[in-house]
């Protein structure tokens, strides 16, 4: 009953927050920033000078990707000797050494794709200086990165004849001033209030209680400026945590009420921008139709995810154990679970954290339940497409959206048309790129791990759950997630190094063909809907959207799975 | 040259300029209001007693002293409850290693406390996912009362009575799990074993 009290109270926030701000972000993207931001448009102003750039200068899709894939290299480089010359840099009070070559290539890889896999341990790895110039700046420009791109897509649907998409250095740029840095200072100091912590003193030492270990008599309390960074982690789906347990850890998300903001933030902006794409391309109920779609499959995982883990742990029935529901405890399956979340909290946030392509963990999903731990890998598995990543979520959905009106319209031998734009050849190999490359990344990498040594050795928990762990991996980062299964062992460098090249091909061999279809769609004309059109904002089309979604994702990965969570919850 | 040039002066006005506003006003700023509005949550919620810092009310402590009440397991290493380097459980449930582990568990519960042969509530001997974490269920309170009463000689109510002020209920009636703070509630056994 509480269950269903909570998860309601989430999904009705989420709507009614998403859809003011993704009205206000449509606005902001067509050049009409609200009044009360305008302060910020000399800013702007500012840096389009600076850098010598006409913000009414529009780019052809080749000169989109092109500056995006270099400011993105150029990010990715910042980070990387960031972290590599950490030890000699200010901002160092714990006294952390140089991140080794594969950890930091990895982590530069993560952060500036938006993936955020954590291979590094926040507080034992990472400066303060690493954390705020490299890893939180990032978070920034990767997430205005993946909203860039989703807006170039909607320009391409909606203008005709013109082979301009707009400007990336004003959309990002715009992305960045108006809508993550506002949300993000405001976020931040909520979290404070909450107990995150927000200094630039180092670690405090405090004296224990009832010292059990004769080598620890005094505690070390890790702090840092965490909330600034965890605020945006959320918001820009990012998800790498200032703590090695990311926010589990109470000085990361301290209180159920922390937590609902967060679980809020991971989800709002990939579902504002269904809104933002309806008033951008002229129809506020296609952009209603895909967010059903993803409000749609989201509970039906969640629901799986909750009822799994309240199932508890079988092998501990035989125990003293008592791991049933009631007013006075949680029950069910509580390792690697926090008591002021329990069962419900973990459960709604390992479905948001990896539908959404954030991969922030407030429980270890490594610990769930085979079932429930099914959950969080098929999302991702799906190609995060189910809210998805800022930006990169909604486009891969659209990319599911043509591919869903092709198959249509072979069924009837009509002309597939989406929002008026005819659908050939073209676009359709580039949205199969899109929708196949995840897969094929994620498959032949756990396939190269189970067949090497060097991989092998990766797995820390016996049978098919070691196999489960690997597959948790590449889906991860091979869909730009960053959410761990945790107890996949990062020491040898097979997992960094062949990660970073999954988390680049996810990024950016999907940005490039979404550019491709957007530069091709906005030269075509738009042809007014005929009787023989699928209509794609009706209810029939949000089922078909999601039986695509669902078959895409089962036809690839059901033979995986069946080796993995599947067969070790027949073996329980 | 001329051409990779023109493309190289935004990238780096870019990087730089929003490396600046995000990597260092933006963190900055939120410092500073956080200090000034919220000085003890920013700092860490710290536990301060005639100068001495017991500890902070959001980071859990080791107990396995009968006398007090002993909080989730802990999984940190190279010692349980290590708050400078955070780590959670990630056995799965699949996994023998875990089931030695909540066995020997129990085991040490009951030892503490052998007339209690109730069933232990689960959160009490599976790891948390942060290996800090400060809270148990009422369940897993309510199980150690009697242990810790009869061990430091005092009534039951007078201890049930202290729990009850150390618990947190769901907040707005909804949201999270009703719990109580380990460390603040053994901090307030040992406040009233001062005072008598």
């Amino acid at each position: 009953m509480n269950a269903w009290m909570q998860i309601s109270l989430y999904l009705v926030l989420l709507l009614l927050l998403a859809w003011p701000l993704g009205v206000t972000m449509a606005r902001i993207y067509q050049g009409n920033v609200p009044g009360w931001l305008r302060p910020f448009r000399s800013l702007e102003r500012l840096f389009y000078r600076l850098a010598g750039v006409d913000e009414n200068q529009e780019m052809t899709w080749q000169q989109y990707a092109l500056v995006l894939l270099l400011f993105n290299a150029a990010g990715f480089l910042a980070v990387y000797l960031l972290l590599r010359l950490q030890a000699w840099l200010p901002l160092n009070p714990d006294g952390l050494t140089a991140v080794s070559p594969a950890l930091a290539l990895n982590t530069a890889v993560s952060f500036a794709s938006n993936t955020n896999w954590q291979f590094y341990g926040g507080e034992t790895t990472l400066s303060y200086l690493s954390q705020m110039l490299g890893l939180a700046v990032q978070n920034f420009l990767s997430a205005a990165s993946g909203m860039a791109v989703l807006v170039a897509l909607m320009r391409g649907l909606s203008r005709q004849r013109t082979d301009k998409l707009g400007s990336f250095w004003v959309d990002m740029t715009r992305s960045v001033l108006y809508i993550l840095l506002p949300l993000a200072i405001l976020l931040a100091v909520f979290l404070v209030s909450q107990g995150v912590v927000q200094t630039f003193a180092g670690a405090e030492t405090a004296v224990l209680l009832d010292p059990t270990d004769a080598a620890a008599t005094t505690q070390t309390i890790a702090r840092g400026p965490a909330a600034s960074q965890v605020a945006i982690k959320q918001l820009g789906t990012n998800g790498g945590g200032f703590f090695n347990v990311n926010s589990a850890h109470p000085l990361e998300n301290p209180t159920p009420l922390s937590n609902l903001i967060q679980m809020l933030a991971i989800l709002l902006i990939p579902a504002a921008l269904c809104f933002t794409f309806g008033d951008m391309v002229g129809s506020r109920r296609q952009g209603v139709t895909l967010l059903a779609v993803m409000v749609i499959v989201f509970v039906a995982f969640l629901g799986t995810a909750v009822y799994a883990e309240q199932q508890g742990n079988p092998r501990l029935d035989a125990l003293a154990v008592d791991q049933t529901i009631s007013a006075a405890q949680p029950g069910g399956n509580m390792e690697g679970k926090e008591a002021r979340f329990g069962i419900v909290n973990s459960a709604l946030w390992a479905t948001a954290t990896t539908a959404a392509s954030n991969g922030s963990v407030n429980s270890m999903h490594d610990a769930y339940t085979p079932l429930g731990g099914l959950v969080p890998m098929l999302l991702m598995q799906l190609g995060e497409v189910i809210f998805g990543g800022v930006g990169s979520g909604l486009y891969g959905l659209l990319a599911f959206a043509i591919v869903a009106v092709f198959v249509a319209g072979l069924m009837v031998g009509r002309t597939p048309e989406y929002l008026g734009k005819k659908i050939e050849v073209y676009e359709m190999k580039m949205a199969t790129l899109i929708i196949l490359i995840p897969p094929l990344v994620v498959l032949l990498g756990t396939a190269l791990a189970v067949s090497t040594s060097a991989g092998q050795s990766g797995a820390t928990n016996p049978g098919p759950h070691g196999f489960s762990q690997i597959l948790y991996a590449f889906s991860s980062q091979g869909n730009n997630n960053g959410s761990a299964f945790a107890g996949l062992n990062g020491s040898h460098p097979f997992y960094p190094l062949s990660g970073a090249l999954a988390m680049l091909i996810a990024r950016y061999w999907l940005m490039i063909p979404v550019l491709a279809i957007a530069g091709s769609l906005a030269r075509k004309q738009i042809v007014p809907a005929s009787a023989g059109t699928l209509p794609t904002d009706s209810l029939l089309f949000v089922g078909w959207l999601i039986a695509i979604v669902l078959l895409v994702g089962a036809l690839a990965f059901l033979p995986a799975l069946a080796l993995g969570p599947i067969v070790e919850q027949l073996l329980l | 040259m001329r051409q990779f040039l023109r493309y190289l002066r935004p990238v780096l006005v870019f990087l730089g300029g929003f490396t600046l506003l995000t990597g260092v006003i933006y963190p900055l700023l939120v410092t500073a209001v956080a200090q000034t509005i919220f000085p003890h949550q920013a700092n860490g919620s710290l536990v301060e007693q005639d100068g001495v810092i017991l500890g902070s009310e959001l980071i859990g402590q080791p107990f396995d002293d009968p006398a007090y009440f002993w909080g989730r397991p802990s999984l940190t290493q190279p010692y349980p409850y290590n708050a400078a380097a955070s780590a959670g459980s990630t056995l799965a449930p699949s996994n023998p290693a875990l089931t030695e582990r909540v066995t020997a568990r129990i085991a040490a519960l009951e030892t503490a406390h052998p007339t209690n042969t109730r069933p232990i509530p689960v959160d009490l001997v599976t790891a948390s996912a942060s290996g800090l974490d400060p809270h148990i269920s009422l369940a897993a309170a309510e199980y150690q009362i009697e242990r810790v009463a009869e061990v430091r000689g005092v009534e039951t109510a007078v201890v049930r009575q202290l729990v009850d002020e150390y618990t947190e209920g769901r907040t707005f009636g909804v949201l999270g799990e009703p719990r109580v703070n380990v460390l603040r509630l053994n901090l307030a056994l040992d406040a009233l074993a001062a005072d008598s």
